[in-house]
């Protein structure tokens, strides 16, 4: 396979982090994306609720269910993990 | 011969044997014209039947034209073409030729009009992906390479009898719609849903996919399951055992991908999930879902193989491929990093990509056909696509911790692909128009309302703040996990050689008694007639043997008389 050595720039890693990974611009991006989120919540009450079937027009439907439909399938993969979860190398001497 | 019996498949399949005869130079044209030259003769075809031959009793059309299969054939040119680009650089001359007599064969059994003729391309399908798989030539690519052969052959074989039985039910080869209610029919449809990676047969795809070369696995994602989905859209609409299906396939793809460490296999499984929405919308089978899922298989084909060209570049430049092994490579290879982020984000159906205006469709139609709990299912599934591909894909290769890999980023040609692929997931996503005129139903859809682009980006956004709380969940880890394949790649033989070292046992058992009474009864015989009188060591005088040949020859004269 067409593959190249990477190279490994140890100067690159002494010197200043790049400017996405300092703490600093963590923390905006954290502040920055709850209030997003916040936003997204509020922008209920102005939208013309189109909804379907009931519940998925009550307000902040979408953005509760897309939390906790994620934190689901996270948790339910972690469970499954315990049982079908096995080291990479499992097969190999097959 | 006109311009329209000419099958545009053939113009790949064929062209394919050109490229390992020609020099370098003219190699790299022909990757690049053949393509466009078969966009070009797609595009020509007005609508009907052309290139009809006759197999013993039967009609074989190689060209049934519509917007469907002009459709579909459409985006396989495009693929070809931009996959061509990409791997313009790759030395296996094997994989290329493989590729291209793949992509042919598929554009074949895309405008194949009758069973006999499809079954043909489908199997010249099966052995060229199985090339693209052995080219890479390394022995895990040729244990994968056959372990994918056999599940397809498998596949093939049930198609086949399914066709048999259907033809002599019917009496007829067109491929039409059909019901799933006799034998043949079932047939056909487990072998298509087989080559559809739907459930029990589904692990064949990341196991395969995942040890393709760089490019190989970029072409290997957009043909087999989107042909699947195509005869599926053609020959089962509205089975409603596919809505199931299809809901399954999603969850499947979205639970293994976030398990999984190989970036590639998490692209693998997120193809299963993908291809879940478009066989739930065929089991819906309206127009607005039908529609949907021809316009799916089109964006989905393209931002997957964008997704799979910067995984492959990432692989290509460090020869890395686990999440645990990356990371940080956002800092040396921004391009790569932003045409990854764009086919994440339009494969999350983000607004202004092109996953929003085809996927929006597929759950527009559940809520229409009122059936609510398929379209909860949707809804939370595409908060879970941006969970495992939207996100994760992106997070753990190109940022997460710094790996201290600084790689540049690929070639121009790998660059120039990605960028144009990036350009019509957009354009796609802003111009939904130029798609959805050439559905094969009127579109009446609009999905840019206020309400559907807020109520997306909510369950997208909340999706995202899902993810980055529970990340320490998520933490990779030097892990597989176990799918269907372990049934027929541990269990069974497993079972099988305990079993065989039980049968040899008593197969060998058996033989010592009997070879034993054997040696008992010779033993028997020798020394009852050992004396020099006894019946089998008596001497006989010559004149007897020459009077018994004479009575033999005799014999035989008379018999030939007789026989006159």
């Amino acid at each position: 396979m067409d593959t190249k050595k990477p190279p490994v720039d140890n100067n690159l890693l002494a010197t200043e982090k790049h400017w996405l990974v300092r703490p600093k611009t963590i923390s905006w991006l954290w502040r920055g994306g709850m209030v997003l989120l916040a936003l997204l919540v509020l922008a209920d009450f102005f939208i013309h609720a189109h909804h379907y079937f009931d519940i998925d027009g009550t307000f902040g439907f979408y953005s509760w269910y897309g939390l906790v439909t994620c934190i689901g399938m996270v948790l339910f993969a972690k469970a499954l993990g315990i049982f079908l979860k096995r080291k990479d190398s499992y097969y190999d001497n097959d | 011969m006109t311009m329209t019996s000419f099958p545009p498949g053939l113009v790949l399949l064929l062209g394919a044997f050109l490229l390992p005869i020609v020099g370098k130079n003219v190699r790299s044209i022909l990757i690049l014209a053949l393509p466009l030259v078969t966009l070009g003769l797609v595009w020509n075809l007005p609508n009907g039947l052309f290139a009809i031959s006759t197999m013993l009793d039967y009609q074989l059309i190689l060209v049934r034209s519509d917007s469907l299969s002009r459709l579909f054939a459409t985006v396989f040119c495009i693929m070809t073409f931009a996959g061509g680009l990409y791997a313009l650089k790759q030395k296996s001359v094997m994989e290329l030729v493989a590729v291209f007599v793949y992509a042919g064969s598929a554009i074949g059994a895309v405008f194949s009009g009758d069973l006999i003729s499809l079954f043909i391309f489908w199997e010249i399908m099966a052995v060229a992906s199985t090339m693209v798989i052995l080219s890479v030539g390394s022995n895990v690519g040729n244990k994968v390479s056959m372990r994918y052969l056999l599940v397809h052959i498998f596949g093939g074989s049930l198609f086949l009898v399914g066709i048999l039985a259907y033809v002599l039910d019917t009496g007829s080869t067109a491929f039409t719609s059909m019901q799933p209610d006799s034998f043949g029919t079932v047939l056909i449809l487990s072998g298509f849903l087989i080559n559809a990676a739907a459930p029990p047969l589904s692990a064949w795809l990341s196991d395969a996919y995942s040890e393709a070369s760089f490019s190989g696995t970029v072409f290997l994602s957009a043909f087999t399951t989107k042909t699947a989905v195509y005869v599926l859209l053609r020959g089962f609409p509205g089975t409603e055992i596919l809505i199931f299906i299809g809901v399954f396939m999603i969850f499947y793809g979205i639970i293994y991908a976030l398990l999984e460490n190989d970036m590639r296999r998490i692209l693998a499984y997120s193809i299963v999930n993908q291809v879940g929405f478009m066989v739930t919308g065929i089991g819906i089978g309206t127009e607005m879902a039908l529609n949907g899922v021809a316009a799916h298989a089109f964006t989905h084909i393209i931002y997957k193989a964008l997704l799979l060209m910067s995984a492959g570049s990432v692989l290509y430049m460090t020869g890395k491929r686990k999440c645990t092994d990356l990371g940080g490579l956002f800092q040396s290879m921004p391009l790569t990093t932003i045409c990854g982020i764009i086919g994440a984000l339009s494969i999350s159906s983000f607004p202004l990509t092109s996953g929003f205006i085809s996927k929006s469709m597929i759950s527009q139609s559940a809520a229409d056909a009122n059936l609510m709990i398929v379209w909860f299912f949707l809804l939370a599934a595409s908060a879970g696509v941006f969970l495992h591909a939207g996100i994760k894909f992106p997070w753990f290769v190109f940022f997460q911790k710094d790996s201290g890999l600084r790689p540049p980023d690929p070639p121009w040609n790998m660059k120039l692909a990605m960028i144009l692929f990036s350009g019509l997931c957009i354009g796609l996503g802003i111009w939904p128009e130029l798609l959805y005129d050439m559905l094969p139903y009127p579109v009446t859809y609009e999905p840019y309302t206020v309400t559907h682009v807020v109520n997306m980006l909510q369950i997208l956004m909340f999706s995202g703040f899902a993810f980055f709380l529970m990340l320490p969940l998520m933490r990779r880890t030097l892990t597989i996990t176990l799918d269907f394949d372990w049934i027929y790649r541990r269990a069974l033989p497993v079972v099988l050689q305990n079993a065989f070292s039980v049968i040899w046992k008593v197969d060998s058992a058996i033989r010592q008694a009997f070879l034993i009474r054997f040696n008992q009864s010779l033993a028997f015989v020798a020394r009852r007639y050992q004396s020099p009188s006894s019946l089998l060591s008596r001497t006989y005088p010559a004149g007897s043997m020459v009077m018994w040949v004479a009575v033999i020859l005799a014999a035989y004269l008379i018999l030939s008389f007789i026989s006159k």
